[in-house]
């Protein structure tokens, strides 16, 4: 009989759902004295007083700052080269978009190799301005961390010096794909994507600054996809594979 | 705790055996070389692509190089033509079917990725796993780093010409692959994991086939070591090749055996351990030269090393359940889930519902093969990720080529691209 109450117990937590967790981001953020301390927060709120907006702990041990978007190179900066601090090592920087019209968070995740120290930042940004400095200068691993946030989310990284698609094909016109409003087939239809696919011509796979290489040396772009190989008279990547749309 | 680092006492001048026989070749200068060699073709530069389908870009890595004769002027790779839209994918599917996808990403280390996703969401739903779990789990990702490192081994000796040691590693990684077919039912697409344990108990008789495999493997550690180690060639390919110093390995965002080659004592498992990893006797072996040979060696140790923590591991696996007593998470017995109504329900409603994850979100990152390999789970509550993102130590790696060969030759870029261990489906996403 106990078995069966703890069992029932088990599928009460089905039905009702997930306890949201206390510092869930509706959540009210806590007072600062309720969190475990960490020094890096600490010392940014000492530097940068209310730019720190908020402060939360997840998973136990994990966390989050807040800061405002249009100061983010300059409190990452300060995060990167502090005495004491020095996260020079971004291990991640990646965003998130929780749908329904919420603002978008670029999340940059950090690492001090000497002070084993873990932080996360973030910045909100909203879907009407999705703009913010890219950090491309104080770790090159951003290149194509930003690329790709760039290709996936829609934003725009000022500074980068090289900002263009990297997953998706450079003329891609279908969106961001992992935006929520994106649906999981794409937003063109199958035969509208199979046209674009066939019509791909060599010069849509190289990058701007390609082509202009091949121009000053007065050479034709390398057909990535020579046609011979692929067979058939089609061009392209899908050359031979049939199927017109 | 502090790293022990491990110097190795590579000689980096010509050093001739008493019969004459050269033991270790001089590093060729790699610019100054070129020129020399080519002044021919020099100042006629000249643009070329390189794959999507080269056997040497090891998968569909695109490059295009701007060639001066034989010189590397710029590189820029072009990636995505494997794009499976995975991280959107897992937004539609609930925390456990997830698991699948991941170990479609990295097919040559699968286990590290269902391990990694896994503890991810455990730690993301406050979730602790059963003491045999965490063994379990210790020895699939140091089985699977052996399995990773055997094919990066065996591909790249073959990249530079030596084709005999893919023979001794393949025939190495058939084994792993009979080892992950008897316990997952499947030797690439392992998906073994669950959220709160493992689809599976380790079946009868499997550990004495690792420890079987175990034996085996250590002699032919060493006998590729003595191919590869003095031999003139790979020496003469390695040496000095595609280096790449600490503060900018760092700065790249470099992690695994391309970081630590070049000096830097930064490994997950002893600087943020999980699993009791720290209680676990293994060393980190450290370069020094930031070169492929330092890589070569770094792998080549934590091969050794990988056997000490199985060996370890196999002595402590402890008995009892593989998954955690929570009913949230885990399916009842299949006879109680035939015989029992209460039971019965139980199984419905998880199989149907999926499991739940409480609001919040969770960053894990454990030591793969490859590199760091980092989760990213957010969760709104529901039984679906609202987004899963995966911090994939290839597609960091691989952003640093054009660093480590503008400058170098031709045929460097087949040997450093090789060096850093990727793997397209994990790059791609």
């Amino acid at each position: 009989m106990s078995d069966q109450s703890s069992f029932k117990k088990g599928l009460e937590g089905l039905d009702q759902g997930p306890r949201p967790s206390e510092q869930g981001p509706e959540a009210v953020p806590p007072q600062a004295g309720g969190l475990p301390p960490h020094p890096t927060v600490d010392a940014l709120r000492e530097r940068f007083g209310d730019a720190v907006l908020r402060h939360e702990v997840v998973a136990g041990d994990e966390h989050i700052v807040y800061v405002p978007a249009g100061r983010n190179l300059e409190i990452l900066g300060w995060l990167r080269d502090a005495e004491g601090h020095r996260y020079d090592f971004l291990q991640d920087l990646t965003a998130v978009d929780y749908g329904g019209g919420r603002q978008i968070q670029v999340v940059y995740q950090l690492w001090s190799v000497s002070n084993k120290l873990n932080l996360r930042v973030k910045c909100e940004l909203p879907l009407s301005g999705l703009e913010i400095d890219s950090v491309y200068f104080l770790w090159r691993a951003s290149d194509w961390l930003e690329r790709e946030v760039f290709d996936m989310f829609g934003v725009v990284f000022r500074g980068h010096p090289d900002l263009r698609r990297i997953l998706m094909p450079y003329n891609y016109a279908e969106g961001h794909p992992l935006r929520k409003d994106f649906p999981l087939r794409g937003r063109f239809t199958r035969a509208e994507q199979t046209r674009r696919a066939l019509a791909q011509k060599t010069e849509d796979h190289y990058s701007p600054m390609e082509l202009e290489i091949a121009h000053v040396l007065g050479q034709p772009v390398p057909d990535p996809f020579p046609a011979g190989e692929a067979g058939g008279g089609q061009h392209g990547q899908f050359g031979g594979m049939g199927g017109g749309g | 705790m502090a790293l022990r680092r491990l110097i190795y006492n590579v000689t980096r001048s010509p050093e001739m055996a008493p019969g004459g026989a050269l033991v270790h070749a001089p590093i060729v200068p790699v610019e100054g070389e070129a020129y020399e060699v080519h002044e021919d073709v020099h100042g006629e530069h000249m643009l070329i692509n390189i794959g999507p389908q080269h056997p040497a870009t090891h998968g569909v890595l695109r490059l295009v190089l701007e060639l001066d004769g034989e010189t590397v002027i710029r590189c820029i790779p072009h990636i995505g033509y494997l794009h499976s839209s995975f991280e959107k994918l897992g937004e539609y599917r609930d925390w456990n079917q997830v698991v699948p996808l991941t170990d479609r990403m990295d097919y040559l280390a699968p286990l590290i990725y269902n391990c990694a996703y896994a503890m991810a969401v455990e730690k993301l739903m406050g979730i602790e796993v059963t003491e045999r779990c965490k063994v379990v789990r210790v020895i699939c990702m140091e089985l699977d780093r052996i399995f990773s490192h055997l094919l990066w081994l065996g591909t790249t000796a073959i990249d530079l010409g030596a084709f005999t040691v893919f023979l001794y590693t393949f025939q190495q990684r058939e084994k792993i692959y009979d080892l992950h077919e008897r316990f997952t039912g499947a030797r690439i697409t392992t998906s073994s994991t669950r959220i709160g344990g493992m689809m599976a108990d380790l079946p009868a008789g499997w550990i004495t086939q690792l420890e079987e495999f175990l034996d085996h493997f250590v002699p032919v550690v060493e006998e590729v070591e003595t191919l590869l180690t003095n031999n003139a060639i790979w020496v003469g390919r390695t040496q000095g090749v595609g280096e790449i110093s600490g503060e900018d390995a760092i700065n790249w965002g470099l992690s695994g055996p391309n970081l630590r080659a070049s000096g830097v004592t930064y490994d997950v498992r002893k600087d943020r351990p999980y699993y009791d990893y720290q209680t676990y006797d293994f060393d980190v072996p450290v370069g020094e030269h930031g070169d492929i040979y330092d890589r070569y060696l770094c792998r080549m140790e934590e091969m050794r090393q990988s056997v000490r923590i199985l060996r370890q591991a196999i002595d402590r696996l402890p008995g009892g359940p593989i998954n955690v007593d929570d009913p949230r998470v885990i399916l009842p017995p299949k006879t109680a889930a035939m015989n029992d109504m209460e039971s019965m329900i139980h199984h419905f409603k998880v199989v149907m519902e999926g499991v739940r994850a409480p609001v919040g979100e969770s960053w894990f990152s454990v030591e793969s093969s490859k590199g760091e390999l980092g989760m990213y789970v957010v969760s709104d509550g529901g039984s679906k990720p609202v987004r899963w993102r995966v911090r994939g130590p290839s597609f960091i790696n691989i952003a640093a080529l054009p660093h480590m060969i503008e400058g170098a030759l031709l045929s460097d870029v087949i040997a450093v691209n090789a060096s850093l261990d990727i793997v397209l489906g994990e790059i791609d996403r």
